[in-house]
C-alpha cells in the first residue's frame, strides 16, 4: 500500500467531470507529492471544490484516472475504498461536524467506525490531545458545534480530520470566513501539523497569504484544468494573464510583500 | 508487524519495557490494556526497535512517561518530535458533559416545559397583537395591502389543497356511513344513518378534518419558508430596507388561511355527505333524490352556521402558530425542522381544544 519513493501520493490523468451538460473539467491532469502542501486556485466555479470531491470519491468522473497512494480509486467497490479512505482526512468548507454530537464525540466517531475495541478512557484521551493539538481551547470538548464560532469550528474540523492519524489531509477553503488574525494562526496550525506528522496536504483557498505562508506549490486551475503547477516565482515567470492578474494584483503584491518582509526578518 | 510490548526483556533490569513492531492505532487497544498493567517509577522505554509509530502510540509513550517517570531511549528524531508534538497537546481538555442526577434532571425538564410552554403562549399573544397593529397598518395605508401575495397564498392554500382534502372527506364519510349503519342496522334505525352522516360532517368533521389538512399542509410550509428565510437573513434585510415582515409576509398567509378555511370546510363536508350518500345509495338502496331530501331535512341551518364560525377561528390559529414558530428559528437548520414540527403540533392542538370550547358554547346557546 506504501507509495515509493518519488511517486506522487495522489495522481489525477485525464480526468473529466460534469454536472449534466456542463463540463467542470476536461483532460484535467495533476500530481501531489508526498509531504508537500499543494494549493489549489482558481477562481469561482473552476470546479476546485468538484475536483477535491472526485478525488475523495465523492463526485464520480466520467472519465479519466485518480490514483491516490498508488492505488486506482475509480469503480473500485466500498470494502476497499474504506481502507484507503481510512488514511485520508477532509475538512470541508462548512467544517461538516455532526451537530448532534459533541466536539470530542465528533473526534471519537471515525475511531470507533474502523476502531471499536477502543476503551472508552483511551478514547476521549485521544479526542482530549486531539482537540488541543488543532488548537481549541480545553472547555471546547464538551461543545456542541452550535456553539462554537466559525474558526473553532474549522479547527474542530481538523481535529476530526485528523482523528485517525491520515497521511493525507483535504482542506476546502479552510481560511475562508475567518478573521485575518485566525486565518494566520490557522495557517500556522497545518505547517505545524504538516511538519509534526509528515501530512500531505491538498489545500483549495482563495487566501494568498496561506499560499504565500505555508504552500510549497501551486495548482491553478482555469479553462477546465490545471494550467500551471509550480512554486509561486515559478508561475509567475510562465506569464499567465490570469496567473499574473492574480498574484500581481494589489491584494496579490501585499501578501508577496508581508511574505518577503517575513523572509528577511526570519 | 507485531506491536508487542516486551514488558521484560531482561531479568536483571526489570524496570526496562522494550516496544516492538508498530505503535499504531490499530493495535492502540491490545498495547493500552497491556500499559496500563505496568507499574514503578524508574522505568526504562526502550524505542529502538518500533517501526512505525503515529500519535496514538506516541500518547501511549508519552503517559508512561508522565505517569511512571519513563526514561526514553532508542527513539529516533522522527519519533521524538512526534512525541514531544503529543506531550505539548497534552491538556486538561473536557472531554464529556457531567450528567445530572435523574432528580434534578426530572424536575428541571418539567420547569423547563413549563416555562416553555408559558412563554410560547405569551409569545403567541404578543405575536396576535402585532398581526393585529400591522392589520390596522394596512386599513390606514390600503396602498400596502399586498394583493398579489394574497392570492398566491390563495392558490397554495386553498386550490392546491383541494384535491386531497376533497378525497380525504369523501373516504372519510364512507366510513363513517359504513360504521354508523352496522350499528344502527341493530336497532332497526339504518335510516337514520342519514342524519348522522349529515349532522356529524357538517358540524365537525370537514372543519375538523380540514383544520388538520390545512396545518399539516399550509402551517408547516409557513414555518419552514419564514424559518428559512430566518436563517438566511431575508427577513433582517426585509426589516433594513423598511419592509414590515408583518404586513409582507405573515399578513398575507394569515388572511388567506382565513378566507380559505371556511370555503375548505365547507367543500370537505359536502364531500364527506357525498361520500356517505354514495354509500346509503349502494348497501342501503337509498336513491340519492331521497338522501339529499334526507339531508335537507336533518340538517338545521345552524349546523352550516357552526361550521363557517370555527373555520376562520381554525385558520387564522393554524397560519399563527406556523408563522409565529417560522420567525422563532434560530441558529442552524435543524431549528426548522423543530419548529415546523412545533407548529404542527401546537396548530392542531389548539384547534381541538378550541373546537372543545365551541361545542360547549354552541350547546350553551341553545344551538341543536
Amino acid at each position: 500500500m506504501a507509495v515509493r519513493e518519488g511517486e506522487p501520493i495522489i495522481s489525477v490523468r485525464g480526468l473529466k467531470t460534469a454536472f449534466g451538460d456542463q463540463v467542470v473539467h476536461e483532460q484535467l491532469d495533476l500530481d501531489v507529492r508526498a509531504g508537500e502542501i499543494l494549493g489549489v486556485v482558481g477562481g469561482s466555479g473552476t470546479g476546485k471544490s468538484v475536483l477535491m470531491r472526485a478525488i475523495i470519491g465523492l463526485k464520480t468522473p466520467v472519465e479519466g484516472e485518480i490514483t491516490v497512494f498508488g492505488e486506482p480509486m475509480i469503480g473500485r467497490d466500498e470494502e476497499d475504498a474504506k481502507n484507503i479512505r481510512r488514511r485520508w482526512g477532509v475538512l470541508f468548507q462548512g467544517a461538516a461536524l455532526f451537530s448532534t454530537l459533541t466536539v470530542a464525540e465528533n473526534v471519537q466517531v471515525p475511531i470507533r467506525e474502523y476502531f471499536p475495541g477502543i476503551s472508552q478512557q483511551l478514547l476521549d484521551e485521544i479526542a482530549a490531545y486531539k482537540i488541543s493539538m488543532s488548537g481549541l481551547p480545553a472547555n471546547a470538548g464538551n461543545k456542541y458545534p452550535a456553539e462554537l464560532s466559525g474558526g473553532m469550528k474549522k479547527r474542530a474540523g481538523v481535529a476530526r480530520a485528523l482523528a485517525l492519524d491520515p497521511d493525507l489531509l483535504f482542506l476546502d477553503e479552510p481560511t475562508a470566513g475567518l478573521d485575518p488574525i485566525g486565518a494566520a494562526g490557522f495557517d500556522e496550525l497545518i505547517g505545524e501539523l504538516r511538519d509534526a506528522l509528515g501530512l500531505t496536504v491538498f489545500l483549495i483557498t482563495h487566501d494568498l497569504d496561506t499560499l504565500y505562508a505555508i504552500c510549497d506549490r501551486v495548482a491553478v486551475l482555469a479553462d477546465r484544468k490545471v494550467i500551471a503547477v509550480g512554486t509561486i516565482p515559478e508561475l509567475l515567470a510562465l506569464d499567465h494573464p490570469w496567473i499574473r492578474d492574480y498574484f500581481k494584483g494589489p491584494r496579490g503584491r501585499a501578501a508577496a510583500a508581508v511574505s518577503e518582509r517575513e523572509g528577511a526578518g526570519a | 508487524m507485531s506491536a508487542t510490548p516486551d514488558l521484560n526483556p531482561s531479568e536483571d533490569d526489570p524496570d526496562v519495557i522494550r516496544l516492538e513492531g508498530a505503535l499504531t492505532m490499530v493495535h492502540a487497544r491490545r498495547l493500552d490494556e497491556e500499559l496500563a498493567a505496568v507499574t514503578g517509577d524508574h522505568l526504562t522505554v526502550d524505542l529502538s526497535r518500533v517501526e512505525r509509530m503515529d500519535t496514538v502510540g506516541a500518547w501511549l509513550v508519552h503517559k508512561l512517561v508522565r505517569d511512571h517517570g519513563a526514561k526514553l531511549v532508542g527513539a529516533t528524531e522522527e519519533q521524538k518530535t512526534l512525541i514531544e508534538h503529543v506531550a505539548r497537546a497534552d491538556k486538561p481538555v473536557t472531554v464529556r458533559r457531567e450528567p445530572e442526577p435523574l432528580v434534578y434532571q426530572f424536575v428541571g425538564q418539567v420547569g423547563e416545559a413549563s416555562m416553555m410552554a408559558l412563554s410560547t403562549l405569551v409569545g403567541l399573544l404578543g405575536f396576535f397583537g402585532a398581526l393585529c397593529i400591522s392589520i390596522g397598518h394596512i386599513f390606514r395605508h390600503p396602498r400596502r395591502f399586498r394583493f398579489n401575495a394574497v392570492v398566491q397564498q390563495f392558490d397554495m392554500v386553498g386550490v392546491h389543497a383541494l384535491g386531497i382534502i376533497g378525497l380525504m372527506s369523501f373516504l372519510v364519510g364512507i366510513v363513517i356511513a359504513q360504521q354508523g349503519a352496522v350499528q344502527l342496522r341493530q336497532f332497526g334505525a339504518e335510516v337514520y344513518t342519514v342524519n348522522l352522516i349529515g349532522r356529524a360532517a357538517m358540524r365537525e368533521l370537514g372543519v375538523l378534518m380540514t383544520a388538520i389538512m390545512v396545518a399539516g399542509r399550509s402551517g408547516s410550509a409557513f414555518a419552514a419558508q419564514l424559518g428559512s428565510m430566518k436563517l438566511n437573513e431575508e427577513i433582517d434585510a426585509m426589516r433594513t430596507i423598511g419592509v414590515s415582515p408583518m404586513e409582507a409576509l405573515v399578513f398575507p398567509r394569515v388572511a388567506a388561511t382565513l378566507l380559505m378555511m371556511p370555503l375548505l370546510g365547507f367543500y370537505a363536508a359536502i364531500l364527506a355527505i357525498a361520500g356517505g350518500g354514495l354509500f346509503c345509495w349502494i348497501s342501503l338502496d337509498l336513491t340519492p333524490i331521497t338522501f339529499v331530501q334526507r339531508v335537507r331535512e336533518v340538517i338545521p341551518m345552524t349546523d352550516l352556521w357552526q361550521t363557517l364560525i370555527k373555520a376562520p377561528t381554525f385558520g387564522v390559529i393554524i397560519a399563527m402558530a406556523g408563522c409565529f414558530q417560522g420567525l422563532l428559528v434560530e441558529g442552524n437548520a435543524e431549528e426548522v425542522g423543530i419548529r415546523t414540527t412545533t407548529a404542527v403540533v401546537q396548530g392542531i392542538f389548539l384547534v381541538i381544544v378550541l373546537d372543545a370550547f365551541f361545542a360547549v358554547f354552541f350547546t350553551q346557546i341553545g344551538w341543536p
